[in-house]
């Protein structure tokens, strides 16, 4: 009983001496120079309490005041309350209380400190980021009464990493050596960081040990995602590189068609992408216009479809035979289509939103965002791919347009109508590359002179690939895209492409016709 | 002058003698009435030629000679080039090197030994590939050389694994590609995005001046003619006609026994070497070199100038490049939105309706003169 009187005692008289401690340090705030004003921000942050929060927000917005009599007073827009009491009070004669960068500042990182006490976990969460990313020996204290509080597991364990690398400093040995223990398992750069400095100066040989240990651990780990990082960039370009040549491994592959006014395919669907999501903005309910994207994909093949039936029709059906002169001719045409264009819709970038659902991005550990855009191009990409294999495989257009591929005359000698299929097949591939231009407007510049950058790519990939063989196209993009991105750490984003491109020139000069090559007597005619 | 009997027979030997005339009257006019106009007429007179159009003319037979080169390795020997630009371009480097080391401290940095832009970039000592280049004779050599080079390097891969047709166009491409994006970079050390500029004079004399204007023109049209001779003299030769064997039929020229690589890869250094000795001659007279000289585009243009003139005639080449120049002049002045236009319907209407370009449509004009008398 005794014991029990003795402690209420105790907690009694412990309980007014912090709730002085508090207004003291309120008052503080008002000292004459801002050196005792930082100090006092600071003890306050250190108190934990709750109602410090919102009176270091006022302070860093210039709503507190101080009267003559030495109360500190919080400006709102209703009027003034007692800083300490909360009571309302008179503004009469207050003087806001100075404030200036470096205090901010200190007020600032209080403040989040103080998130850390906040009854929302949202912003606990928060606070704990913060206090992660730049941890400060005065608020080990404060972290670890915030972490004995800590219900939700997420912020416990980024509690526990802050204190950990806050405790790589400690004295005690033992207590360095839990926090190494506690550091193996994270994945966070500024963690080896921290503990890379701790090793330049440790003395104890088994703390040492471990944080060696710990170090190549998460060395490896994040080694792992840079490779993942590098594989998913590289697969992104390879699938823009495959979305731009597909229709060229059509035209080209099949046809044998040099289309230069490929890349001018691509321009075209990438403006039907922007005149669609202006006709959303301008006739539909704003509600409706992350669907513009799923509508542009078919309208853009389908202009870009007739534009190329347009073409073979009536131009590059006259060239079939003299490739030379078909290249020509159609870099003509691309000439004069990028002039349309330039002409309509003016030489600057169109702008061609992201809907929102395609929007931001999934955070992976060490500092790597798979972007949404990127996951759909790479889908969308194979679903095309797979699209056109099935229609090449298995539809009746397939198995005619392989069979004017083949032998013309027999083909043509059994009733299918070559012209038709020739007109039809050269479509297809300036459909495709029309889809490819939606797409490449999610991720890109929307300008006349958008095809143009991709033209000597789609070439590349097709050739690497073989020509004539979808497969081939997409080993070839592919592994373009994935050399690309990982010789760009290393080479630049530049001289990377210039290496590719050397090396396409050369592995070119050893096998003629690509990696897959079409085999059999067709081939050679 | 006097020639080897046998040689100015087979130089001058046409079945066609009003050819010759044409090609006598054309010279007197480039090397004799146009600097004669420009001279001695007082400026703002009828008749005098402004030294802006001396300019022009002097671009105009650069490209003309560019144009012969294309015509050799193309017109001559079925080798669609696209990356013909890169030849130019790097004789137009090689020449701007040496007028960048004589600009000396004259910069606007003063430094007497590197150029303002190494200077801009911190550099502390020239590049060894800079080397010599303050001496004329040597960067007139590396303007022959490093094209000639690179075309006989990669010619003879090229060739060597049989790489013909589009695909030859294809890898020509890239080659030039693959060159813009290296010049673009300022770690390369030529200049980076700007390329080189700011030259004052060559040889002493000052570029700004007229009289180094007229020189550079008049120096161009004696290059244009020697170039024009040099051709003709290669396509009538034996060689010239196994050259043009391959264009036709090269597997049976290769089962008669001769190698068509070799023949195409003399064609196609020769041409090269060509292409630089224009470049490193246009870049006095426009003044800087910059990477965009790399751009495909560029070298797609060279062969629609080839095209338009007719391929396969030498005349054809000078004058496609000459017309289609001209008019890209005149329109891109007049109406700048119609050019890409017409260029385009150029290269479609040429391709589609004149095979044998200008020359051949004035020949069908011609035969259907004699058909009909």
């Amino acid at each position: 009983m005794k014991i029990l009187i003795l402690a209420l005692l105790a907690f009694l008289a412990c309980a007014p001496a912090r709730a002085d401690e508090f207004s003291d340090a309120v008052r503080a705030l008002n000292a004459d120079n801002f050196a005792d004003k930082i100090a006092a921000v600071e003890t306050l942050a250190g108190l934990g309490d709750g109602r410090a929060a919102t009176i270091l927000e006022a302070m860093s917005d210039g709503n507190l005041l101080a009267t003559k009599d030495g109360a500190i007073l919080i400006q709102r827009a209703s009027g003034f309350t007692d800083a300490l009491t909360q009571a309302p009070a008179s503004g009469e004669g207050a003087e806001p209380i100075t404030v200036n960068n470096r205090l901010r500042g200190a007020l600032r990182g209080a403040v989040g400190r103080l998130g850390l006490f906040s009854p929302d976990a949202e912003l606990r969460k928060r606070a704990a980021e913060s206090v992660l990313t730049s941890p400060t020996p005065e608020s080990a204290g404060m972290m670890r009464r915030a972490l004995a509080n800590e219900t939700v597991p997420e912020v416990r364990t980024l509690l526990a990493l802050a204190l950990a690398n806050l405790d790589l400093a400690d004295e005690d040995p033992a207590r360095r050596r839990a926090a190494v223990a506690a550091l193996r398992d994270s994945s966070d750069p500024l963690s080896r960081g921290r503990l890379q400095a701790m090793l330049e100066n440790e003395t104890d040989s088994e703390v040492r040990a471990a944080a060696e240990k710990a170090v190549s651990e998460i060395n490896f780990r994040l080694s792992l995602v840079s490779i993942g990082a590098n594989i998913f960039q590289g697969l992104s370009l390879g699938s823009v590189m495959l979305l731009a040549a597909i229709g060229l491994a059509v035209t080209f592959g099949v046809m044998g068609v040099i289309n230069m006014a490929h890349g001018e395919m691509i321009m075209l669907g990438a403006y039907t992408a922007f005149v669609v999501q202006e006709l959303f903005r301008a006739f539909l309910p704003p509600g409706l216009i992350g669907w513009y994207l799923p509508v542009a994909v078919p309208v853009a093949f389908v202009v870009t479809f007739l534009v190329g039936v347009a073409l073979e029709r009536s131009v590059i059906r006259f060239l079939y035979g003299r490739p030379l002169e078909t290249m020509l001719a159609t870099w003509g045409i691309s000439l004069m289509l990028q002039q349309l264009v330039r002409s309509i819709f003016g030489a600057s970038n169109r702008e061609v939103a992201n809907p929102d659902w395609m929007t931001g991005g999934v955070d992976l550990i060490g500092g790597f965002t798979l972007t949404y855009n990127r996951v759909v191009i790479i889908i969308f990409c194979m679903a095309v791919l797979g699209a056109l294999a099935a229609l090449l495989r298995w539809s009746s257009f397939g198995l005619h347009m392989r069979a004017v591929t083949q032998n013309r005359p027999m083909a043509s000698a059994m009733g299918i109508p070559t012209g038709r299929i020739d007109a039809a097949t050269f479509g297809l591939g300036s459909g495709i590359a029309g889809m490819a231009g939606v797409a490449l407007s999610q991720i890109g510049n929307v300008s006349p002179n958008l095809g143009q950058g991709y033209i000597v790519d789609s070439f590349m990939v097709v050739v690497f690939g073989g020509v004539g063989s979808l497969w081939g196209t997409l080993v070839g993009a592919l592994s373009l895209g994935l050399v690309n991105k990982i010789l760009e750490p290393y080479a630049g984003a530049m001289l990377g492409k210039i290496l590719v491109l050397v090396v396409i020139i050369l592995f070119i000069q050893k096998r003629p016709r690509g990696l897959f090559a079409l085999k059999g007597r067709s081939v050679e005619s | 002058m006097t020639l080897h009997p046998s040689l100015s027979a087979r130089l001058f030997a046409t079945d066609d003698r009003r050819l010759w005339w044409g090609l006598g009257a054309a010279a007197l006019v480039l090397l004799v009435v146009i600097p004669a106009l420009n001279l001695l007429p007082t400026p703002g007179s009828a008749l005098h030629v402004p030294n802006y159009v001396v300019t022009l003319l002097g671009k105009y037979l650069c490209y003309a000679t560019l144009a012969l080169a294309m015509d050799l390795v193309w017109g001559y020997c079925g080798v669609l080039s696209l990356g013909h630009g890169a030849f130019f371009a790097l004789g137009g480097y090689a020449m701007g090197m040496f007028m960048m080391r004589s600009i000396g401290a004259r910069g606007v940095y003063g430094n007497a030994e590197l150029p303002d832009f190494m200077v801009f970039l911190n550099w502390k000592e020239l590049p060894w590939y800079w080397m010599g280049f303050d001496q004329f004779w040597f960067a007139a050599l590396m303007a022959l050389l490093v094209p000639g080079a690179l075309a006989f390097v990669f010619g003879w891969l090229a060739f060597r694994s049989r790489i013909t047709g589009v695909y030859l166009s294809i890898i020509t491409q890239a080659m030039t590609y693959a060159l813009m994006l290296a010049f673009f970079r300022n770690e390369m050390g030529f200049g980076g995005n700007n390329g080189l500029t700011d030259f004052k004079d060559i040889l002493g004399f000052p570029l700004a001046q007229p009289s180094t204007k007229l020189a550079l023109y008049l120096l161009s049209a004696l290059v244009l003619g020697l170039a024009f001779l040099l051709v003709r003299f290669v396509i009538t030769s034996k060689l010239g006609r196994i050259m043009m064997a391959v264009r036709d039929a090269e597997s049976r020229v290769r089962f008669l026994g001769y190698s068509p690589t070799h023949v195409k890869l003399f064609a196609f250094t020769l041409s090269a070497m060509l292409a630089g000795l224009a470049g490193a001659l246009y870049v006095p007279q426009v003044g800087i070199i910059n990477p965009s000289e790399f751009s495909p585009a560029n070298s797609i243009e060279i062969a629609i100038w080839v095209a338009v003139g007719g391929r396969g005639t030498l005349v054809g080449a000078v004058l496609g490049a000459f017309a289609v120049n001209g008019a890209k002049t005149w329109l891109t002045g007049a109406a700048p939105e119609l050019w890409l236009f017409l260029l385009g319907a150029l290269f479609i209407a040429v391709t589609l309706g004149l095979p044998k370009g200008l020359l051949g449509l004035w020949g069908q004009i011609r035969r259907k003169e004699v058909r009909d008398a």
